[in-house]
This record gives C-alpha cells, structure tokens and sequence, in this order.
C-alpha cells in the first residue's frame, strides 16, 4: 500500500504540509479564506530541531494500535487506510494514548483527528505531499 | 473447526478478528447474556453525556456479524462448560459444541455488604447500558435528583461525568483517601478532585457508607449522614471465572493465560477483564482491566484458536479518562525516579526505573502522549534516546537517528 514516507535530509521546515494539510481538509476552495486568520489544526506536523526537520503523520500501521484501542469503534481501516468516523468519536483520546507516533490529535469539534491520505476530501491524494517543494515526504510503495 | 465466543464486548470481537484473520471458513458461535449488538461499553457514560447515541454506540458496524460469519445467540446465558463432551450448556440445557471456546466474560459490579442497601429501591450500578438505562430512568428529566455515588474509582467518576448535569446534587464517597487511586498519584488525584469541585461535584474521602437508615439515607462511618434520591455503587468490580474455574482452568482472582491467551486446559481460552495479565511495567501479574488489553488478549486467543501463532505479551496499565474538559492519560507504574512539570492548568510526571520510561500521568495537555506509551511498550532504554529532549515533550526527535528511519521511512 502507497504510505507517506519521510526523507529527513530535505526537509526545510517550511511547514508547507500543514498548510496544506489544513486547507485540503477544509472543503473550502480558497486558501486564504481558509486559512488566513484561523488556528489551523493540520494533520501532519513538522518537528524542528537544530539542523534536522521532519514532517510526522499517521503511518497508516498494520497493526494500529489506536484502533485496536478504541472504545467506539470510530477508528478502523478501510483499505488500509486508518480511517476515522468522527461522528462516533467521543473524544476520549485513548488513540492518542495509544498512538507511538504521537499522529493523532485534537480537532475544532472534539473528535480526534489524524490522516486519511486525503480519501476523504476531494483531493483524493495526499496533499502534503503534493505541495511539498523538496520531496521530503513522498506517496510510494514501500 | 467450530469456535464458540463466550462474551460479546471487545475481547470477543477481538476474538472474532482474529480467528477471521487466519481462518475464513470455521464455524463462529457467539453466546452473550446481554441481549444488545456489541456496544462500546465505556460510552454508557459519554451516552448520559449526550456525546453519542445508543446506535453510534454500536462497537461494530451493523453488518458485524454477518460480515465475519458469526451465529449470535444474544441474551442466552452459558451455565457451564462440559470439556469432556467439548460442548457449551445454556440456561435452558440447551447445548452447543464447540472445538475451540474463548471465555470473554468480562467481570461484574462488586458490591459490599452494607446494611439497608437492599431497602434502596433507586439503586443502581454502572457497567452495562441497561445499566446507564436505568440511571437515566431514575434520574428523568427534571435535574431534581440528588444523587449519591459510592466509589470515586474510574467508574464512578465517569459516572460522575455523564450524570452531572442530569443531577440537582452529585456526591461522591469513597473509602480511599484520594479519587482515582488505581490510576493517579497523589497530586494527580487532588489535581482532579479539585477540577471535579469546582464543577459542582462534592466528596467524602475516607469515609464508606455504614449502613442505609431510610432508602433515601445514609448514615457513614464517620457520623456523616446523607440524603439522596438516587444511588449508584460503583465500588469496584470482580473478574467473571466462574466458568473457568469449574473446569479446572488454572484462576488466581482472575483467570490465568499464557501470553497466546491459551489456559491451562486444552482448547479452552481466555481474554479481557475475566483474565490475569503479566504488567510489564511494574513487572507483576494483576487484572488489567482495559480495553485496549481486553481487545489484544482476544485478537491473540482467535488468531490461536484459528491455527495461527500470536502473542500479546505487553500488557500494562493505561487510561485515557476525560472529565468534562480536562483531559487526561496515563500509563504504567509510577514506582521509580520522579520527573515532574506543573502548571495551573496542567501536570506532568514521568517517571523512570533501571533505565526505562516506566510511567507517565498527563493530565491538561495530552498531545502525542502516546510517544511516552511506546517507551514504555518498547522498553526503550532512555540512554539511547536523548532524555533531556523528550522529557520536554513527546517528540521523534528524540531517537537516533536510525530509529527514526525505521519509524519514518518504512512501513510498519
């Protein structure tokens, strides 16, 4: 399956990807109004050290811990892919206990949030990637 | 190969997984005593919350069963095991056979002898969701109530939560001197209290009901006397091992397994809260009743039951409990060298032993704990991290350089 890997060595910390991380999964179609102003809660995030950057997000496990944890059932794979149904999430951030990754994390609606390779929104293909200047983070088979 | 699932919670589901995992074909039976498609049970209180509904509750999409080719028998009750015969005997002498048997039973309310409690009508525990129906039956719609709890352990205090604001007065008493025992250490467990007052909560610590005078009032230990119109007792639980123990399965206060969730009598298994885990951050055998163990014990026993080989072998305590907006995680032992950062808001402690992340409480900002979890998971000997940086918070920049690859840059 075609995850999101991380190539340290380019990475410039622009932070790029959350950017457009949160604007891909705003449903809205101008990046400005999406973003401008607003505390954005991307779903990749960008550790910054003294001269190495990454970018983190969920690495779609196949022995996920998180849904293996959760007590809805509102995490589970589809595809492969570790999906989120926020409409059962209750909040109770046992993912987040979970998680060795530190991927998943809190939303503006209280449910949790993390990754889903952009499957769900209309870009249907990771757009941190996408926009990453570097290559940085690639979308392959590994 | 015919398997029979005794249990219908999260360690049977995890069973049906795994048996599926490795084997399409076999023939699943699932017997439950509860007559409900499988909820997640600790969102009885997130239910009276109003966080979910009883169909969002629903631990498995609706076409679980049918998905996975499980035959349910929900509200049918299992009265023994016949290992001879290999077959499962039900309330009505009804049998089932069985080639492999998973015992999920999860474990039921402990409640202590108190006198009068029998003359309180408006009574109720907290662990199932006719359970948290017949709170929400006795509370109605009015917040008219005054309730009491008995227990400030994790089930009472999401009680507690759930049933605030339902509530006209909530109070809580428990024998234990602070609340949250089993999960906080001290300060967490003030932390908290304070947080839950300042909600309107109230507590007797190290107190206990002496005996109920009216079905309305208790009379306490400590001469303190309180009227109530609804109770709920939440004093702990006990570990269902009734049917294993009948037929020999090795029980000490819970039942024994391997680390294959095997017991020790042939073709007979065991997982979650009836069972006893080996904690390998306080390096001790206990009952870890939680979920995410009771998924991963039954995910083993299928896998097993089915012909295939996995092993769950890193149990250790771990809870995520949010109360009304202060969230808070916590995981393993807190016997160790002490690394602590407070704020107004927030509290952090981890805690280190022979060179390992043993324990952590976040209670505030959670974010990436789970970081912490894998410490102490993997057992990651903290020389080969950089310490100073992680304590700060959980971050992959703290491993070489080489175990980040692997974190980062394949797949896993």
């Amino acid at each position: 399956m075609k995850r999101v890997y991380v190539n340290e060595k380019w990475c410039l910390g622009c932070h790029l990807c959350e950017y457009n991380c949160a604007f891909a999964n705003s449903g809205m179609t101008d990046m400005v109004k999406a973003l401008k102003d607003r505390d954005i809660f991307p779903r990749i995030r960008v550790e910054e050290g003294d001269s190495i950057n990454f970018a983190v997000s969920c690495r779609h496990c196949d022995n996920p811990l998180c849904v293996k944890g959760c007590i809805s059932g509102a995490l589970s794979i589809q595809d492969g892919v570790i999906s989120i149904d926020s409409n059962k999430c209750v909040g109770c951030f046992t993912c987040v206990l979970s998680c060795p990754y530190g991927c998943i994390s809190t939303s503006e609606s209280g449910a949790v949030q993390k990754c889903e390779l952009c499957t769900k929104n209309a870009d249907g293909t990771p757009q941190c990637v996408a926009g990453c200047p570097n290559n940085a983070i690639v979308f392959e088979e590994r | 190969m015919k398997y029979v699932i005794i249990g219908n919670a999260t360690a049977a589901i995890g069973t049906v997984e795994g048996i599926r995992s490795v084997d399409q074909e076999g023939e699943i039976v699932l017997i439950s005593s509860e007559p409900h498609f499988t909820y997640g049970r600790p969102l009885i209180s997130y239910l009276l919350l109003g966080k979910t509904t009883e169909d969002k509750m629903h631990y498995r999409p609706d076409n679980f069963y049918e998905a996975n080719r499980v035959t349910t028998m929900l509200g049918r009750t299992v009265t023994r095991i016949d290992k001879n015969a290999k077959k499962i005997v039900l309330e009505n002498g009804e049998s089932v056979s069985y080639d492999k048997v998973a015992i999920c039973t999860g474990s039921r309310p402990f409640v202590p002898p108190m006198e009068g409690l029998d003359s309180v009508e408006d009574q109720t525990s907290f662990m199932t969701l006719d359970d948290a129906h017949r709170l929400a039956g006795l509370l109605g719609d009015q917040k008219d109530k005054d309730v009491l709890i008995i227990g400030a352990g994790l089930i009472g205090l999401k009680c507690a939560e759930g049933i605030l604001h339902l509530s006209k007065s909530l109070t809580i008493i428990d024998m234990a001197p602070r609340i949250l025992p089993n999960v906080l250490d001290e300060y967490g467990s003030s932390f908290l209290q304070s947080y839950l007052e300042g909600l309107g909560m109230k507590f007797y610590l190290s107190d206990s009901v002496a005996k109920f005078s009216t079905p309305h009032h208790a009379v306490c230990k400590s001469g303190l006397e309180l009227d109530f119109d609804v109770l709920v007792v939440a004093v702990g639980v006990r570990p269902n091992t009734q049917l294993a123990e009948e037929i020999g399965c090795e029980v000490n206060r819970g039942i024994l397994v391997n680390t294959r969730s095997e017991t020790s009598v042939k073709d007979v298994y065991a997982a979650g809260d009836c069972t006893v885990s080996h904690d390998i951050a306080a390096d001790t055998d206990r009952i870890l009743a939680i979920l995410p163990n009771a998924y991963q014990q039954g995910e083993a026993a299928g896998v097993n039951m089915a012909g295939g080989d996995k092993v769950f072998d890193s149990a250790f305590p771990m809870n995520a409990s949010g109360f009304l907006g202060l969230h808070m995680i916590t995981a393993g032992s807190y016997d160790g060298e002490e690394y602590v950062t407070k704020t107004a808001d927030s509290y952090k402690k981890l805690v280190v032993r022979d060179n390992k992340l043993v324990g952590f409480i976040l209670i505030g900002d959670v974010d990436r704990g789970g970081i912490y979890t894998s410490l102490i998971r993997d057992q990651v000997p903290l020389d080969t991290i950089n310490f100073d940086l992680i304590r700060e918070h959980p971050q992959l920049m703290a491993f070489a350089k080489s175990e980040r690859a692997k974190k980062l840059a394949q797949p896993h």
